[in-house]
């Protein structure tokens, strides 16, 4: 098995009162792509500051290629690369001089940080953006900016935190795909999202996070496979009427869940548990059959949908 | 535990500083673009400076300093050469520290690489010393072309502000470390122009009489001082405490500042 780069033992992070990271234990090899599953507030993003070493642990024990954060932060930092949940890029500064100035942060010469904002300009697909102004960009672009930004010291691990919230369903893409392309080049990536489809696309493995706490960990596959059942019926009832439908779906599949919007039946057999359904009298206003995802895992470990 | 990281534990952030240069290479390429900006801060003093000497140096006459009579013009020339250093650097260590601090972030994207909190924190008082530095000597120049030199020591102003520089600039950043948004910048022209009136600036302290002693709390007055001493060339052993406090201000505001950036952004 390959090296670990990041070991968390009974993580802890508090603010004052609060927990937001209630004692994790993580570890993540060379290579693999990682994510944090989980509703806001689940204690990601502090879980992510940590790691990044901009947040000091409160308890607990972690360490990033063998080095503690809380002596040897400068050093961590240096090999690794950050893509923050709100973009913060230098407003004042050209596209490419973004790079080149985080460039010199990390103590590249000067050479080498115009050679690496060229190739990293092409990557990004920002070529011919090189000397717009950051405002101008579109919400695409800045992200892909922040992600060639957080490559620009070669990182041996990349941490975005929601990379792609906020994006269109075409920018998405287009950032998955250049995510995609850095996992097949052996750069560990660790991300957290609140979308399962991002998880399900990117992930090797996952834990899924909630109120400070990992209640799950494995592989897409395998935490749907453990935690749900291949297909779910949804049935949606006029608004407000889902509830009094409930004892009615009972026994249909081997599980239901009532939404306020709709009813999810868990059964191997999607059509046949509608077929079920209808034969039952029940007339949803709309029936629809799909495979299992994340979010079922979800909604089954914690009773809570993942977006609120 | 080695003692290497043992010793990283004890000293406090403040003094972790390796790289504060690269916070100015930053503002150097920024403003390569907004040089105008920069030249603005330099008519203040300059206007003020026409004023003075076109209308109030007239009806004033000559004031004594260290015992010797010189022109009126010749005594506000230096105290204003004080407060352009004072201005330059207040000017790039309270807005536009909040700005880069609440609103646009950079110092998240700086502390996210091998920069420290004092790294940034000294680049930036650094840059704003060296504003303050660029408004001196170009006072200074004004000055000589007007004929209001009165010594070669004069010289000795341009280290003389850049030790007010740091004084204001790192003052400026704790104190705007503390703010919470925009509306608290008022607070800043509150406090500097008090300073820029009551600091020995337009009259010799002597002329406030039995309240001389409140004239000495502000710190451009000692800055001041300074900058008169260099011009007339006229040194008395009251020059060290007037280092000695700008320097013992300027050291107690870089930790504080610091300090806060730790707390505020490494939480």
């Amino acid at each position: 098995m390959s090296e670990a780069l990041i070991t968390a033992r009974n993580l802890v992070k508090k603010f004052g009162e609060l927990t937001a990271v209630a004692g994790i234990d993580v570890e993540v090899r060379r290579g693999e792509a990682f994510g944090f599953l989980g509703p806001n507030g689940a204690g990601k993003s502090s879980t992510m500051r940590m790691i990044g070493c901009v947040s000091p642990v409160t308890s607990g024990e972690l360490r990033l290629f063998g080095m503690d954060p809380a002596t040897d932060g400068p050093r961590i930092r240096g090999r690794i690369g950050v893509v923050p949940q709100m973009d913060t890029l230098d407003t004042e500064l050209t596209v490419e001089e973004n790079l080149h100035i985080y460039g010199r942060f990390f103590d590249i010469p000067r050479a080498e940080c115009r050679r690496r904002t060229k190739e990293l300009l092409a990557f990004a697909q920002l070529s011919e953006r090189a000397t717009s102004v950051v405002d101008n960009l579109s919400g695409g672009m800045k992200r892909r900016l922040s992600i060639a930004r957080s490559l620009i010291n070669n990182p041996e691990l990349l941490l975005l935190d929601e990379p792609t919230t906020g994006l269109d369903p075409q920018a998405r893409h287009v950032l998955w795909d250049r995510l995609y392309r850095l996992k097949q080049d052996g750069v560990t990536l660790v991300l957290t999202t609140h979308y399962m489809d991002e998880a399900e696309q990117l992930c090797d493995r996952l834990v899924v996070m909630d109120q400070g706490r990992i209640v799950a960990e494995g592989s897409p596959r395998s935490l749907i496979e453990q935690h749900s059942t291949r297909e779910v019926l949804e049935l949606r009832f006029p608004a407000g009427r889902n509830e009094e439908h409930g004892p009615q779906v009972e026994g249909l599949g081997e599980r239901h869940e009532v939404l306020p919007d709709r009813i999810l039946v868990y059964a191997r057999d999607g059509e046949e548990a509608l077929a079920a359904a209808h034969a039952r009298g029940l007339q949803p206003e709309s029936a629809l059959v799909r495979r299992s995802s994340l979010e079922d895992v979800f909604l089954h470990l914690t009773g809570r949908t993942l977006v609120d | 535990m080695s003692s290497n990281s043992l010793l990283l534990r004890i000293v406090p952030p403040v003094f972790a500083v390796r790289r504060p240069q690269r916070m100015i290479e930053r503002h150097v390429v920024a403003y390569r673009r907004q040089w105008l900006i920069i030249v603005s801060g330099f008519f203040e003093p300059l206007f003020y400076l026409l004023s003075m000497r076109a209308g109030l140096g007239d009806l004033v006459g000559t004031v004594s300093v260290g015992g010797v009579q010189v022109p009126y013009d010749r005594f506000v020339a230096p105290a204003l050469m004080a407060s352009s250093a004072m201005n330059g650097a207040i000017f790039d260590s309270t807005g536009n520290v909040l700005g880069r601090l609440k609103y646009f972030r950079l110092y998240d994207a700086a502390l996210a690489t091998p920069m420290g909190p004092a790294d940034v924190a000294m680049g930036e008082i650094g840059w704003a010393l060296l504003r303050g530095q660029l408004y001196a000597l170009s006072f200074l120049v004004v000055m000589w072309s007007m004929g209001l030199v009165g010594s070669p020591w004069v010289l000795m102003a341009l280290p003389a502000c850049a030790l007010i520089g740091l004084t204001f600039a790192a003052v400026g950043f704790a104190g705007t470390t503390f703010m919470r948004g925009w509306q608290d910048m008022d607070i800043v022209t509150t406090a500097t122009m008090p300073l820029f009136l009551f600091s020995a600036t337009f009259f010799p302290a002597s002329s406030y009489g039995s309240w001389s002693w409140v004239v000495q709390l502000s710190p451009l007055y000692h800055g001041v001082a300074l900058v008169r001493a260099a011009n007339s060339g006229v040194w008395t052993a009251g020059v060290i405490g007037h280092v000695a406090v700008l320097a013992g201000l300027s050291l107690a505001a870089l930790a504080l500042a610091a300090r806060r950036l730790d707390v505020l952004l490494r939480k």
